[in-house]
């Protein structure tokens, strides 16, 4: 099982580094200093998939071994903690304090709310079926 | 393409430590996801001081810098996990240790990239003092 969250490592880490880059690539500008989009725009992306797995392996409609795969390993490794508190003291230390406070305020409001609206868009469904 | 080897390996490690360690927390887990904080916590630390020594004091290749740092560490820590637990704990009403959960990470988890920060900046300006000295 563990090397399964293993293998959707692999593709978390991949997908988060390519995407990363092609945001920042078409939207970080001239500024020395941008906001750091990427990140922001993976982990909440990544809170609301995982949301949908969860509310799914709540109702059983997802194997132990799938959570593995695509929720430990595939969302674990996309979204980052670690990248998020370095980009944030990095605006701090340029000064950029708005940005950092609009940043750290806005990822944790929009990854819970992404992850909450997962779970929920889970349980319409299933209480349609 | 070879970078997104150095990545996806990094990634790999990176996933299999956190899970590891979230298994090894598991009974200390139940009320309070207390392995992803530790995690968070010990990844945010460690990213700040690699990502300020490894420029200055070893200079490692770039490849080095995607599998330790973008892959391993990033993967290691969570964004996503982070999310679920806070809002289980919130639809279990356990606002106050919710409350908790998320201020802790946040604030502590900045303070940790702010002190890994620091000292990778101390251990660089000793190595740029002995090279100025010379």
């Amino acid at each position: 099982m563990i090397w399964l969250a293993g293998l959707g490592g692999i593709a978390g880490a991949i997908m988060r580094y390519t995407l990363g880059r092609y945001i920042m690539k078409r939207a970080g500008g001239q500024s020395p200093h941008p906001f750091p989009l990427g990140t922001w725009v993976i982990n909440i992306s990544g809170s609301f998939l995982l949301g949908l797995l969860f509310g799914l392996s709540k109702a059983e409609l997802l194997t132990s071994l799938w959570w593995a795969l695509l929720g430990v390993g595939f969302c674990g490794a996309y979204t980052t903690f670690s990248t998020f508190g370095y980009e944030t003291m990095q605006l701090i230390t340029a000064n950029k304090l708005r940005k950092a406070c609009l940043y750290v305020i806005s990822s944790v409001t929009l990854g819970l709310i992404a992850a909450w609206f997962g779970i929920w868009v889970v349980g319409i469904f299933i209480h349609k079926g | 393409m070879r970078e997104l080897i150095y990545v996806g390996a990094g990634g790999f490690l990176g996933t299999v430590l956190r899970y590891g360690v979230q298994l090894w927390l598991e009974p200390a887990s139940a009320n309070f996801p207390l392995a992803v904080l530790m995690i968070n916590l010990a990844g945010c630390f460690f990213l700040g001081w690699f990502f300020t020594i490894t420029p200055v004091k070893w200079r490692i290749p770039a490849e080095w810098r995607l599998l330790i740092g973008t892959g391993f560490t990033g993967a290691f820590t969570t964004f996503s996990t982070f999310s679920i637990d806070s809002i289980q704990l919130l639809q279990d009403r356990q606002v106050v240790l919710a409350v908790s959960y998320i201020l802790l990470s946040v604030v502590i988890g900045l303070l940790m990239s702010f002190l890994g920060i620091k000292i990778g900046e101390r251990m660089s300006l000793s190595r740029l003092a002995k090279e100025n000295s010379l």
